[in-house]
């Protein structure tokens, strides 16, 4: 393909994304703005800006690629990250909003009064977020290599500046407006294309990627479509293993639950989330379509480059100026995918380094600035040492880790009166153990067979469980903390704010 | 007779405290003092809330948590076609999300019932007081 449509596409994203940005500086003086966005972002906006940040690279391109090369199984990955938010729904989102914390560690110390449960929790963000941003970083250096030729440290230091100059010009709220950008971007560049490449399959005779004479790589199509059969020995397990993973995992990502702090109040934060499972839900069903399509266009990519699925159909089916044009509107979309992600990511960790860090030398502002450095440069740094892993590995290791400690610490603590400090702590302190074993397990070994390799594939299943019974029957054994401090702070989470209550 | 008619007397209502009173305390504030009557009503609308949290939780378990085991005892479904592709499919990749907005968007409703209804009782205006 032409080379210069995919720079063209990246430099026009980054065009775009740092003028918004620039544009909503405007609005943006204070700390708390740079924080929180003054806490006015109307549920219509903060749900396109929650979508827009979540869909990372591993749901553009990542999906695709996927469904293409292990089938129907890989369908359960959008549906879990959907879901994820209805858990979020109904346990999560009005309580968290009004408990008035802006961070996790902050929801942390408020609850349970304990210093040391909020570094805990400090330590947990930054691990969970910087597991998070280290493939989206490679991500982006494959993806640009594909479509500029750029070598694949070029593309990761590309996203790393402009994600660095976008959050260091307006911090929180102009990431607002860039994020609902980017989701509409998103959207519109796998539909758009969509369209073309269906009309291309239907005129070509419309057959079925899953008819079962239709053999790629050995897979019959029947075999390919089934939801339960090809990844790893115990298809029922790693199946509700990750599903327990992404149910529960999305509540305690930092980056989704900092935007809850911008929602006006608790009936908006519900709001928002109901419209972001809409906002998912549309963008979810067109990757796998992509991966279906892939099967009869570009088989030979299974064996080997099956990441450049999404952006290799057009050519393949279309070709020509349409194709290069439409690959183009492709690669706008999947750099504004990684883009999205490392920025939200960069401000939730960013965040609590420099409420935890930076902040006890710099004040206001500069600790953030100096704090959203610190938050790019491990994770690119990482990225070019570590080995090549998939994406979605990562991701969802790092939502299984989620899963594990933050998932409790919120239910338990938003309504349970029982949880107490030291239980909160021990808890997360073996979830985060348990995943953090399986994730250094799954980065250092390669094991394909029996059970001890899907039960590390997928640790949520029994590492939830797990950090659960210790947080509860720790607490059973301890003291809680002054009562009357924990009736009040669940009350306030309780409360609708139309009451008159005493909020201080 | 000539009497003077009596000396005319104000008549008034029965001398109590009430009047001198404050407004009666309401409810918000009792909650605020951890009176147990403040309790009572906040109890009242965690456990309604956590119900109905459980319960959209059930309805996310019999709808879509129910699936993989559906399709483990069922292997036959995928030979079955909707719509030109398998079943699986058309459940996986499709329908599971209008029932995930379906699940939030009535979820949403009944919280917002349960807390109209707490806010109505708490604010409840001009109750005289026992």
């Amino acid at each position: 393909m032409n080379i210069g449509y995919g720079i063209g596409a990246v430099v026009v994203v980054s065009v775009a994304t740092l003028t918004i940005g620039t544009w909503g500086l405007r609005f943006s003086r204070t700390t708390s703005d740079f924080f929180v966005a003054s806490r006015s972002v109307r549920p219509g906006l903060n749900a396109g800006a929650i979508s827009g940040e979540y869909l990372s690279g591993a749901s553009f391109l990542g999906v695709g690629a996927l469904v293409l090369a292990f089938g129907g199984e890989m369908l359960w990955y959008p549906v879990g990250w959907t879901a994820g938010y209805l858990v979020l729904l109904v346990f999560v989102a009005a309580p968290l909003r009004r408990s008035g914390a802006y961070t996790l560690p902050d929801f942390a110390e408020a609850r349970l009064a304990s210093q040391r449960v909020r570094s805990l929790s400090s330590v947990l963000v930054v691990v969970i977020g910087w597991l998070y941003l280290l493939p989206q970083f490679q991500g982006a250096g494959t993806a640009l290599r594909t479509v500029t030729g750029m070598s694949p440290w070029g593309g990761s230091l590309v996203v790393a500046a402009v994600v660095l100059a976008n959050v260091l010009a307006g911090g929180m709220r102009s990431i607002t407006f860039v994020q609902v950008f980017q989701y509409w971007l998103k959207l519109t560049a796998l539909l758009v294309p969509l369209a073309f490449l269906v009309i291309v399959w239907l005129s070509d005779g419309g057959r079925s990627p899953a008819a079962a004479d239709l053999v790629v790589d050995g897979l019959n199509g029947t075999d390919w479509a089934n939801p339960l059969a090809i990844a790893g020995d115990h298809p029922l397990y790693t199946t509700y293993s990750l599903m327990l993973a992404t149910f529960a995992g999305t509540m305690g990502l930092p980056h989704v639950v900092v935007r809850y702090y911008t929602n006006r109040d608790g009936r908006a934060a519900r709001k928002t989330t109901l419209i972001v499972l809409v906002l998912l839900g549309l963008f979810y069903v067109l990757p796998p379509v992509y991966g279906a399509l892939g099967r009869l266009y570009a088989p030979d990519l299974v064996g080997s480059g099956a990441d450049n699925v999404v952006l290799e159909l057009p050519q393949r089916m279309i070709g020509g100026v349409g194709g290069d044009l439409l690959t183009a509107l492709l690669t706008a979309g999947a750099f504004a995918a990684f883009l999205a992600t490392s920025s939200g990511l960069t401000i939730a960790v960013a965040g609590v380094l420099s409420q935890d860090v930076t902040s006890r030398r710099l004040d206001g502002v500069a600790a953030f600035r100096v704090a959203a450095v610190i938050a790019v440069l491990v994770p690119l740094a990482a990225s070019f040492a570590a080995r090549d892993v998939a994406v979605a590995t990562v991701v969802g290791l790092a939502f299984a880790m989620a899963a594990a400690t933050f998932a409790p610490l919120l239910v338990l603590g938003i309504w349970w009166r029982g949880l107490t400090a030291a239980g909160a702590a021990s808890g997360m302190l073996v979830g985060g153990a348990l995943t953090g074993f399986a994730v250094v397990d799954n980065l250092v070994s390669d094991r394909d067979a029996g059970w001890w390799a899907s039960l590390i594939a997928q640790p949520a299943a029994w590492a939830v469980p797990t950090s659960v019974a210790v947080m509860v029957l720790v607490s059973r054994f301890t003291r809680p903390p002054s009562s009357s401090h924990v009736n009040r702070f669940l009350v306030r989470l309780h409360t609708p704010e139309g009451v008159a209550l005493d909020r201080t | 007779m000539d009497a003077e008619p009596p000396p005319r007397v104000r008549v008034t209502g029965p001398h109590t405290e009430r009047t001198r009173r404050g407004p009666r305390p309401s409810v918000a504030s009792e909650i605020d003092a951890q009176s147990d009557l403040g309790a009572i009503y906040v109890s009242g609308l965690l456990r309604a809330q956590m119900r109905l949290a459980l319960r959209t939780l059930l309805g996310l378990g019999l709808t879509i948590g129910i699936l993989p085991l559906v399709f483990h005892l069922a292997p036959g479904l995928g030979k079955h076609h909707l719509l030109g592709m398998p079943v699986p499919w058309v459940v996986l990749a499709f329908a599971c999300y209008p029932v995930l907005v379906l699940l939030a968007w009535r979820y949403v409703r009944a919280a917002e019932r349960h807390e109209a209804e707490f806010v109505a009782v708490v604010e409840r205006p001009g109750v005289e007081r026992w």
